[in-house]
């Protein structure tokens, strides 16, 4: 069974700290790299595919070592972040360059195989210079899919696309998992990797803050605590009487109105109207303060 | 979407896990090229050479001595070349690795020594068809088509292509294109067209007065201003083009992409 291995590994700029002490094992099927902009996910990848070499730790991908490893990439297909294709070639010549390149047999045959696989046949004998953001995410991965790699490895594969191109890819990758091949794929969107992948990877801060099976870290998600900005007529009073109930841990008076940290959501947000009324108070405002998918990751990584 | 199981197998996939070797690659050598060509300032390098040439052509009419040819195609001449292979040179690897191409083909497994000297040899062909090619044609115009200086300074700009390329290609590698060009453009103006002028130990590290030593070895003319016998420059450039190259695969080997640490 293919594998990509990490054992330990660490990647520094500096005394800048990109990727902390990571160890994980990821196999068949499509796994999701989830994390904030940051997080360390292309650093990681860049790893996983050789082209950085980890400042402490070790790789391996289908058993072999990445960093200074070509031999790799017959086994291996990378879509980097990058929109940075040769423009001026059509999307055939630069799928057909790179079967080539990995020295297929019949290189144009494996061409047009990928570019049907992704959708891009009508537009193969375009230049690329004149493709959408959408279509030269496909193209590359059609050049990363040509030579039938056990591995693949995307970054942010779904910047640029339209809704429809989106479920398409997902579509794609979920197939090619299902073939058995590892697919590794980084997104700071929380609702790609939901769709695409039962597996992630959640990396914040350059650390691993949560690996498993999603459906599980969306619900450590859901029922995490909650912070609300809260805003009365009388915040001293209804802090005080907020504070009485189980669903909330904590209360701050701030010059904005009461911070309340909630330690169940549901509860707390079903039972502020009703202590507001009891106590004779108008309830102006309830914000939830940290609906940020950061807030999100730093509670994954504090837990 | 379809998804048939897909593509293409290697011909070697259960071989030694090896590199692709081979010196050059074909198909990296026609991206090259095409990279180049289709690049604007591609028109530029002409541009040099053409003034040149018209200006071998003006003072063939108007000069009255015969001691420009050698003083102005030697040092303006190789000026033009040593420029024309920095911007050559410089962008053949520089540019790939400045818009992130580069990864495409690093994610393949050609060896890195391949992407290297096939990168190397559109360089030094580029270089020579703007640059030692109309250094000839000025020659020829200012003496005769056979003569002995056309045909020396014609043997030091082919040397001149094949050690400056190298050069170049390695100051991309080991820094980036940017830092690679100032550089080198430091080395072409200050080093070069100073300090060796100056100070005569300075040539022994001047690869232009490699090109002017094969020149001088033909044309025998002390208007060259060669400092170095033919042996010292021939042996030095072929120890400073192995050299660059060998570095420039090196250093292309451990190519890291550290633009994005997200």
């Amino acid at each position: 069974m293919t594998t990509i291995e990490l054992r330990g590994v660490s990647r520094w700029y500096g005394n800048v700290v990109a990727v902390n002490d990571i160890s994980m094992t990821i196999g068949p099927g499509v796994t999701g790299l989830l994390g904030p902009n940051g997080a360390g996910k292309t650093t990681m990848l860049n790893m996983i595919a050789g082209f950085l070499p980890p400042s402490r730790g070790e790789i391996a991908v289908a058993g072999q070592r990445t960093w200074r490893n070509p031999a790799m990439f017959r086994q291996v297909g990378v879509v980097p972040e990058r929109d940075s294709v040769y423009a001026f070639l059509t999307g055939t010549e630069f799928v057909s360059v790179t079967a080539r390149l990995h020295g297929l047999p019949d290189a144009d045959a494996a061409a047009r195989r990928a570019i049907e696989l992704v959708e891009m046949s009508e537009a193969q004998d375009r230049r690329i210079a004149t493709y959408s953001k959408g279509m030269r995410q496909r193209i590359k991965v059609a050049a990363a899919l040509v030579h039938d790699p056990e591995v693949v490895l995307l970054d942010e594969p779904f910047n640029g696309m339209d809704p429809r191109q989106r479920l398409q890819m997902m579509d794609l990758l979920h197939d090619q998992g299902g073939q058995g091949r590892v697919i590794v794929f980084s997104s700071h969107i929380l609702e790609e990797v939901e769709r695409l992948s039962g597996m992630i990877q959640v990396i914040v801060g350059g650390r691993l803050a949560a690996s498993g099976d999603f459906r599980a870290i969306r619900r450590l998600m859901t029922n995490r605590p909650h912070v609300f900005l809260v805003h009365s007529s009388d915040d001293r009073s209804l802090g005080a009487a907020l504070i009485a109930r189980p669903a909330v841990s904590a209360v701050e008076l701030t010059a904005h109105g009461l911070q309340v940290r909630a330690s169940d959501y549901g509860t707390f947000t079903r039972e502020v109207a009703g202590v507001s009324r009891d106590h004779g108070i108008r309830l102006r405002q309830v914000l939830p303060a940290d609906e940020s998918l950061e807030s999100v990751f730093t509670y994954l990584l504090a837990s | 979407m379809t998804a048939s199981k897909t593509t293409g197998r290697h011909a070697d996939r259960n071989g030694t896990g090896q590199p692709m070797r081979g010196l050059l690659n074909a198909d990296i050598i026609r991206l090259t090229l095409r990279a180049a060509m289709s690049r604007r300032r591609a028109l530029l390098f002409a541009l040099p050479a053409i003034i040149l040439i018209g200006i071998s052509a003006l003072l063939k009419g108007e000069a009255h001595s015969a001691a420009w040819p050698p003083q102005v195609l030697g040092t303006v001449g190789y000026l033009i070349l040593a420029l024309t292979a920095l911007i050559v040179g410089g962008s053949v690897l520089g540019a790939d690795i400045d818009d992130g191409s580069i990864l495409h083909l690093l994610a393949t497994p050609v060896s890195r020594r391949t992407v290297v000297l096939s990168k190397y040899l559109v360089a030094v062909v580029l270089t020579i068809a703007f640059a030692a090619v109309p250094e000839y044609l000025a020659g020829a115009i200012a003496t005769g088509a056979s003569s002995r200086l056309a045909v020396g300074l014609l043997a030091g700009a082919l040397a001149g292509c094949v050690i400056y390329n190298a050069l170049f290609v390695m100051l991309t590698a080991v820094f980036s294109p940017g830092q690679a060009l100032a550089i080198g453009l430091l080395y072409v103006l200050l080093w070069e067209g100073l300090l060796a002028s100056l100070v005569p130990g300075v040539s022994l590290l001047s690869a232009g007065h490699y090109s002017l030593a094969v020149a001088n070895s033909i044309a025998h003319n002390a208007a060259l201003h060669a400092y170095l016998n033919l042996g010292t420059g021939v042996g030095m450039g072929l120890v400073v083009t192995v050299g660059s190259l060998a570095l420039a695969s090196v250093q292309l080997s451990a190519f890291s992409a550290t633009g994005d640490v997200s």
